[in-house]
């Protein structure tokens, strides 16, 4: 968790890091992607997360969809998928520890788990594992 | 506090003191001085956001009125106790907002941690500081066979409700096991003479023993489920302020209590973790708290409690539940280890605070200015490691927020006698 979040937050400006440093009362990089469909880092995968309602509630457990396609265009099946996150201006994780519970076809697999017990910028992180290859999504959250 | 600032003016400010990304959320700036984001978070902490108790799942009996009636006496009866002088009510004291005051919690022993309030509990996942217990039910077995509480057994427990609560508890429950031919004591505790009596017992008796012992537990949780808070001065401060109505003089804050409330969601970060309508975000923090003095053992905190709610003979995917394990989803999907659960403790309610000096979970800090204190100077954890950062506010900054958190009393109401 702890390198996983170091290793994004390297990717923030530096501009970025002194503010935090400087000011407690933190606001997200303003060049965020909130967009719930994204490529994979290495581009083997397009995936969508499909949380319960259009807003993502505080403090409540959650069920997502997550959804997943090869950079073909074809729905993958039998992922092993992990997921990690956290907030990485105030350097933890998850408040639990989501997982796929179950594969529902059609390239869409169950995440149960989710919680967000604070406001704020969230990383929510997928790692994919399938017939074409290892690879990491990232979704940021404003919660 | 209205502003009467010009844009440019707020401009400059923004840039020289935050950079451009605090831009977005000063433009908007506007009635009574709240931005519309500030208003948002107003709302989400008053006590009109909080949403209705669900039932607990793990609880058959938790909205059963019958249950709660027994439970309160329950709550109330020394005779549940070794030395038949402490009942949950001796710490849980109902005029001090079922709390004692006292740094550790005094019953047969002093106990190792602060006595923790009881009302709105129930809409929290977790009990006690450090979360080892995943319901009110099983957070009031817990200290009823602690040695340093209550300092009884499950087997001496079944006695009592056998001999003064038998029909009490029978239109609840159902019949009572036949307790004929068992030991006085016995129970899984520490003292060697009690836990041999126990396991001398068969495992179907014990196991109705148990039962029955949980179903204390369910009757006692139904009570503290009807124990809620009342609208304190700043919910009806929210409520006006919101709805642009004309304060009321139970409603009208003073500068200090405006300035701090406006700190408490803004730059003193506390709203992060004390967020919605209870203030807890029910979650477990490392904030630099000093041990306890004198002798205290290290805390690990919810490192410990997490491990100890997943092996609870009480939680909510035991026998004893009455939940389905797809309704414990806080326990399948908890974090169970990691460096930031080394003591890390519930993040307590903030509500009524200022009635519950002292603070802290073994009540190290003596006063509420002197915990704005700790998290203004946010000194390193004496273990783990603490997620404060200093807050560097001033003198006159820690007066409004303390001034704010005296708005948060209200008293406490219960539906279970009326």
């Amino acid at each position: 968790m702890y390198s996983f979040l170091s290793r994004h937050l390297s990717a923030l400006t530096l501009a970025s890091v002194a503010l935090l440093a400087g000011c407690m009362h933190m606001s997200a990089p303003s060049n965020l992607d909130y967009s719930r469909t994204r490529s994979s880092e290495h581009g083997l995968y397009r995936a969508a997360i499909k949380p319960d309602g259009d807003s993502i509630p505080q403090g409540k457990l959650q069920k997502w969809t997550l959804h997943l396609d090869a950079a073909s265009g074809n729905p993958v099946s039998a992922a092993r998928v992990s997921v990690d996150g956290g907030m990485p201006q105030h350097g933890h994780g998850l408040p639990t520890k989501p997982r796929v519970t179950r594969e529902l076809g059609n390239g869409d697999y169950l995440v149960e788990g989710m919680k967000f017990n604070m406001g704020g910028w969230w990383v929510v992180k997928f790692h994919v594992t399938s017939s074409a290859g290892a690879d990491s999504l990232v979704f940021n959250l404003n919660l | 506090m209205r502003f009467a600032i010009t844009a440019a003016t707020l401009a400059a400010a923004i840039a020289t003191t935050f950079g451009a990304s605090f831009g977005a959320s000063l433009r908007s700036a506007h009635r009574g001085g709240w931005t519309d984001a500030e208003r948002a978070m107003l709302k989400s902490l008053s006590l009109a956001s909080l949403e209705p108790l669900a039932p607990d799942p793990s609880n058959r009996f938790s909205d059963d009125t019958t249950a709660a009636r027994l439970g309160e006496r329950l709550f109330f009866d020394t005779r549940l106790s070794s030395n038949g002088k402490v009942s949950c009510a001796s710490c849980h004291m109902p005029d001090k907002d079922f709390q004692d005051g006292r740094p550790l919690g005094v019953g047969v022993g002093t106990a190792g941690r602060r006595t923790m309030p009881v009302a709105g509990t129930a809409h929290s996942p977790w009990q006690f500081w450090d979360g080892r217990a995943d319901s009110q039910w099983g957070q009031a077995l817990g200290p009823l066979e602690s040695p340093a509480e209550h300092g009884g057994d499950r087997v001496q427990y079944a006695h009592v409700i056998a001999s003064e609560y038998r029909g009490a508890y029978e239109a609840v429950f159902g019949p009572l096991p036949d307790l004929r031919g068992l030991p006085e004591r016995a129970g899984p505790v520490p003292d060697s003479a009690r836990a041999n009596a126990w396991s001398r017992i068969a495992p179907v008796r014990q196991e109705q023993i148990s039962r029955m012992y949980a179903n204390v537990g369910k009757a006692i949780a139904a009570y503290e489920r009807t124990l809620e808070f009342t609208p304190a001065k700043f919910d009806r401060f929210v409520d006006a302020e919101l709805t642009g109505r004309q304060h009321a003089a139970e409603s009208a804050f003073s500068d200090d209590e405006r300035a701090g409330l406006k700190l408490f969601i803004g730059k003193a970060n506390c709203a992060t973790c004390h967020n919605g309508a209870l203030f807890t975000d029910n979650h477990f923090h490392n904030t630099g708290v000093p041990q306890a003095t004198a002798g205290a053992q290290n805390d690990s905190g919810r490192a410990v409690g997490a491990r100890s709610v997943v092996a609870s003979e009480f939680n909510c995917l035991s026998r004893y539940s009455d939940a389905k394990p797809e309704q414990c989803d806080e326990l399948r999907f908890a974090v169970t280890e990691g460096p930031e659960l080394v003591r890390a403790f519930k993040t307590p309610s903030l509500r009524n605070v200022a009635a519950r000096a002292p603070y802290m979970h073994s009540g190290q800090i003596a006063s509420l200015g002197a915990v704005l204190a700790h998290y203004n100077a946010a000194a390193p954890a004496p273990a783990g490691k603490s997620e404060l950062k200093p807050l560097h506010l001033s003198a006159t900054e820690l007066r409004q927020l303390e001034a704010f958190l005296r708005t948060l009393s209200s008293p406490i109401t219960t539906s279970a006698t009326r």
